[in-house]
């Protein structure tokens, strides 16, 4: 009885595609690249990169990125907890920056544009 | 001084640059943001005026040229324009506070710099335009003939529109007429297209030192019909912070916020939650449908898409007592 019950909870779970289709949007399974943007005190910010793909080292990015835009910075790997996989972390505001490093396609990532997004104000 | 100078700064200066079709293209929603300005605005508005080329006289008509041509003029007459600005400021800066003043000028330089391009830019193409319409001259000498004869009510079916006409129209009558019979049998196009969305600025004060409210959030949400819970929740995932409605249903958001922030905020909000992706109405519905996603339903159009729930996504610990409870 439960068992059925449980299958079925599982397939209306499944019209997630179909819920996808009927709204014409597929990027449901996309991964996104946050950028985002944290005030500490005074006019001290962080930039946080989350989600650059697994591929990619992101040890020797982070080694390029703070040469380039002069600052420090760190990864942050939570994969325990919330399942954010690594963060970089960088002092200072580099968001326009970093996305250019992203996107750049002879010293950055070549990264798709469009799979990031810039949070913040 | 304030939290955020440096992005905002870049931030602007970026803006600036297509300030005019973003306006114009985007949601419009900004429309009124950016029309009601604040007095920040109107000062720094006055001061442009005051420092643009015609009223500052001959000097700096000459540095603009120079600008133009060799990066050094553009240094020197930044610097003089800074110089000017800062001493009309005080002049009659009784309405800007006094902390806005370096902001301002940096600001204004940066103007300044996007304006010296501009004119660059315009010359270019003037002389490509020129040189096109020197090539156009010589192939319209040509079509002089036909270009003669082109004309005729169109409306009436006369000339060269008449129906047993055989003579072959040329592109700028077709293209002129194409957009007339457009306007013509859709009026409500016109209005549609350039008509904004209007939402109240968001009125930000500060809270003591570290807190900033956001006064106005329970008209804008009643202006863009979306639940109070829902704007609040995303203004804290985007701006990376936590807080609490008050008394009085004010927002009170833990960290120092300008106005010009919380905005751009609201505005992606906008784009993101808000207006219909199909027709661009800002008249839509958010409604949680089914498998606990969120569906947009457009009430002008009838289109209906789900969007993302929001995320808070990572956000650093900041300051020492937030490590000391984790």
């Amino acid at each position: 009885m439960s068992g059925a019950n449980e299958i079925q909870n599982l397939k209306s779970r499944d019209p997630f595609a179909e819920a996808d289709e009927d709204s014409g949007q597929t990027i449901q399974t996309q991964e996104y690249i946050h950028i985002r943007i944290q005030q500490r005190n005074g006019r001290k910010t962080l930039t946080t990169v989350q989600g650059i793909p697994s591929k990619f080292d992101h040890k020797k990015i982070l080694k390029v990125i703070k040469k380039e835009f002069a600052c420090n910075g760190t990864i942050i790997s939570d994969t325990d907890s919330k399942g954010m996989g690594e963060v970089i972390q960088l002092q200072g505001d580099h968001r326009i920056k970093i996305k250019d490093f992203l996107v750049d396609q002879e010293t950055g990532l070549a990264l798709d544009e469009k799979t990031i997004k810039i949070h913040g104000f | 001084m304030s939290t955020a100078e440096e992005p905002t700064i870049q931030r602007r200066a970026s803006r600036k640059s297509v300030a005019f079709t973003e306006e114009k293209l985007v949601v419009d929603a900004d429309g009124s943001v950016t029309m009601i300005s604040t007095p920040n605005d109107d000062s720094k508005d006055t001061a442009m005026s005051h420092s643009a080329p015609p009223a500052d006289g001959v000097v700096e008509d000459g540095a603009a040229p120079a600008a133009d041509s060799n990066p050094d003029g553009l240094d020197l007459s930044l610097l003089k324009k800074k110089k000017k600005k800062v001493k009309k400021e005080d002049g009659e800066g009784a309405d800007a506070a006094p902390v806005a003043d370096g902001e301002e000028a940096i600001d204004l330089s940066m103007k300044k710099k996007k304006k010296k391009k501009a004119p660059k830019e315009d010359d270019e193409f003037a002389k490509k335009l020129e040189a096109l319409n020197l090539e156009g001259a010589e192939g319209a000498e040509a079509a002089a003939v036909d270009d003669t004869v082109q004309d005729g009510d169109m409306d009436k079916g006369t000339g060269i529109w008449a129906h047993d006409e055989s003579r072959s129209i040329n592109y700028d009558p077709l293209l002129s007429r194409f957009f007339a019979l457009l306007a013509q049998k859709n009026p409500d196009h016109a209005s549609t297209g350039t008509r904004s969305y209007k939402i109240p600025p968001p009125q930000c004060l500060r809270e003591g030192n570290k807190k900033t409210i956001f006064a106005n959030l329970p008209e804008i949400c009643k202006r863009m019909k979306r639940a109070d819970e829902h704007v609040t929740a995303y203004l804290f995932a985007e701006l990376g912070t936590s807080g609490s409605v008050d008394g009085s249903r004010r927002l009170v958001i833990k960290g120092r916020f300008q106005q010009k922030q919380i905005e751009n905020v609201l505005r992606t909000y906008i784009i993101e939650y808000v207006t219909c992706k199909t027709c661009r109405s800002p008249n839509t519905e958010l409604s949680k449908g089914e498998n606990r996603l969120y569906f947009i339903t457009c009430n002008s159009c009838g289109s209906r898409r789900s969007v993302q729930a929001i995320k808070t996504g990572f956000s650093a610990q900041v300051g020492k007592r937030r490590k000391m409870k984790v």
